[in-house]
């Protein structure tokens, strides 16, 4: 009961901190410490995202709406190619991992795209596929791909040694082998690069929005900071970091629930 | 014996002339059928010389180069003077933690349009985002490193009386270092990827701007000059980062 009591106080300090933060923003702003051109006040802020996301008003029509469409144009890309660089980076990491041979020959190039960042691609990819949605997908599946791709070599490549002499006393087709030892084996590798990953597949919508003038959050904050509308672009980073936090939280309760039989 | 160390030393390089290979017979098959929207990687490399002898090649290299590392310096200061505060009291970790969570995952380049808004075009905006970008990652990897210093450390500093200052600048910096060059690591490969990818998305500056410029006056071999020697840098940045870490770890006796 005691031990209760003092994380519930914990966690209303924490909250008291964050009030603090936001009470000093409301004041920095109100008070006209910073230009409000750049820094809206809080309420302005909140009216922004409530009339955005229609919200606003007696009978919740009163907003424009089109923050929520955003939203989902940025959540929609976000995911559709989180899941394409998951799919893809465990089944060429998979391929690439079983086996040494192939793992010597391909991995030094692997190394050497990793530190490339993926939004670079982005001017590559607007030449060879112009400037379309498709375009957008495929710059945020591949630069989410390779955390992923290379977690799954690393996962095949650290199996123990004795288990993969078991599978060969036991005749194990590679098939099986990669789904019976491989996988359970590379799975928390391949949850820690899929977590990368997600981050990486936000970051590249946006910025892919934002060049390729693809409506979602990424266009609608340009266009907001462009137009001097402050508390427009402030609801957009809200949303964005929301979409981050919610994310995360999300993955971080599947790789519990997923590694669970790792704990003793 | 010889040949297998020749053989060694050649295999990392076959597949990657493989792929640039097939690139160029694409390219070219392509711009036989009139598309100007690529580039062989001859050409490319063409046009890299082309750069590097007229010196808008370094010029820009050294523009991004530079940011990234004011901007990992800004960041890297701040974010591990908070590190240490928080990872020494566990009080302020607790009161601090909501106000962290919030703020952390709000991605980096949603703050571009807010320093365009704010500063303007130009190195202050750059320096700002890739500061506020590597600050969360040094913030967590410094704090968890002081809360897994040996307590016997800070037991002997509170029996010898030192000052709060004293004890961050003699037992607690000491004995972080080897995590702390993992962290700095991680805080220069984030440092320059959001520093191209402010260039290629607002600030007319620098490799990203020099790429998307390129690719928008319809010279494709530029722009995968560009597209390479940006690679190029990213790759050789960051192995001389873990060469450094390395002999920061054998210096400091421990084990990499």
């Amino acid at each position: 009961m005691n031990d209760r009591n003092r994380s519930g106080m914990n966690w209303l300090g924490s909250l008291a901190v964050l009030c603090v933060l936001i009470a000093l923003w409301w004041m920095a702003s109100n008070a006209g410490w910073v230009s409000r051109v750049f820094l809206p006040t809080p309420q302005a802020t909140f009216a922004s995202l409530l009339e955005g996301l229609n919200l606003s008003g007696p009978n919740g029509n009163n907003g424009n709406g089109e923050l929520l469409a955003f939203t989902q144009a940025t959540v929609g890309r976000m995911v559709q190619g989180w899941l394409l660089a998951s799919l893809f980076g465990v089944v060429l990491g998979a391929a690439i991992g079983v086996s040494p041979a192939v793992r010597a020959w391909v991995q030094p190039t692997l190394e050497f795209i990793r530190p490339l960042p993926a939004s670079a691609l982005l001017p590559l990819a607007i030449s060879i596929f112009g400037l379309n949605p498709g375009m957008v997908l495929f710059v945020v599946a591949f630069g989410a791909m390779w955390p992923v791709l290379l977690a799954t070599v690393h996962g095949f490549a650290a199996v123990e040694p004795r288990l993969s002499e078991v599978a060969r006393c036991l005749q194990m087709s590679r098939a099986a082998y990669i789904w019976k030892m491989g996988l359970p084996n590379a799975m928390p590798d391949i949850l820690a690069g899929m977590r990368l990953a997600l981050t990486i597949a936000l970051i590249v919508a946006v910025v892919g929005e934002m060049i390729a003038s693809q409506s979602g959050l990424g266009q609608a904050i340009l266009l907001a900071a462009r137009a001097f509308r402050a508390s427009d672009l402030f609801a957009g980073i809200v949303l964005l970091g929301l979409i981050g936090f919610v994310s995360n939280a999300l993955q971080a309760f599947a790789e519990k629930r997923l590694l669970r039989w790792q704990q003793p | 014996m010889t040949e297998g160390r020749i053989f060694r030393w050649l295999r990392p390089w076959v597949f990657p002339a493989l792929l640039v290979g097939a690139f160029e017979w694409y390219a070219r098959r392509a711009a036989a059928l009139g598309s100007d929207a690529l580039a062989p990687p001859s050409a490319a490399a063409k046009a890299f010389v082309g750069a590097a002898l007229d010196g808008s090649l370094w010029q820009a290299t050294g523009f991004t180069l530079g940011t990234a590392a004011l901007g990992l310096l800004i960041g890297a200061v701040l974010g591990i003077a908070l590190g240490l505060v928080l990872g020494l009291s566990r009080r302020a970790a607790q009161l601090g933690s909501l106000s962290i969570e919030v703020l952390r995952p709000v991605p980096s380049v949603a703050l571009i349009p807010l320093a365009m808004l704010t500063f303007g075009f130009g190195v202050r905006m750059e320096l700002a985002i890739v500061a506020f970008a590597t600050f969360w990652p040094l913030l967590v990897l410094v704090q968890s490193a002081v809360q897994q210093i040996e307590p016997r450390l800070l037991e002997v500093s509170r029996v010898l009386g030192l000052s709060a200052r004293e004890r961050a600048f003699k037992i607690v910096l000491p004995a972080i270092v080897p995590r702390l060059f993992v962290a700095l690591r991680l805080g220069v490969a984030v440092a320059l990827v959001v520093a191209v990818t402010v260039e290629i998305a607002a600030n007319p500056n620098g490799m990203g701007y020099a790429m998307m410029i390129a690719q928008q006056s319809f010279d494709p071999a530029l722009m995968l000059a560009w597209l390479g020697w940006i690679g190029v840098v990213g790759f050789a940045v960051n192995v001389s980062m873990v060469q450094l870490q390395r002999m920061v770890a054998r210096r400091m006796g421990a084990l990499s």
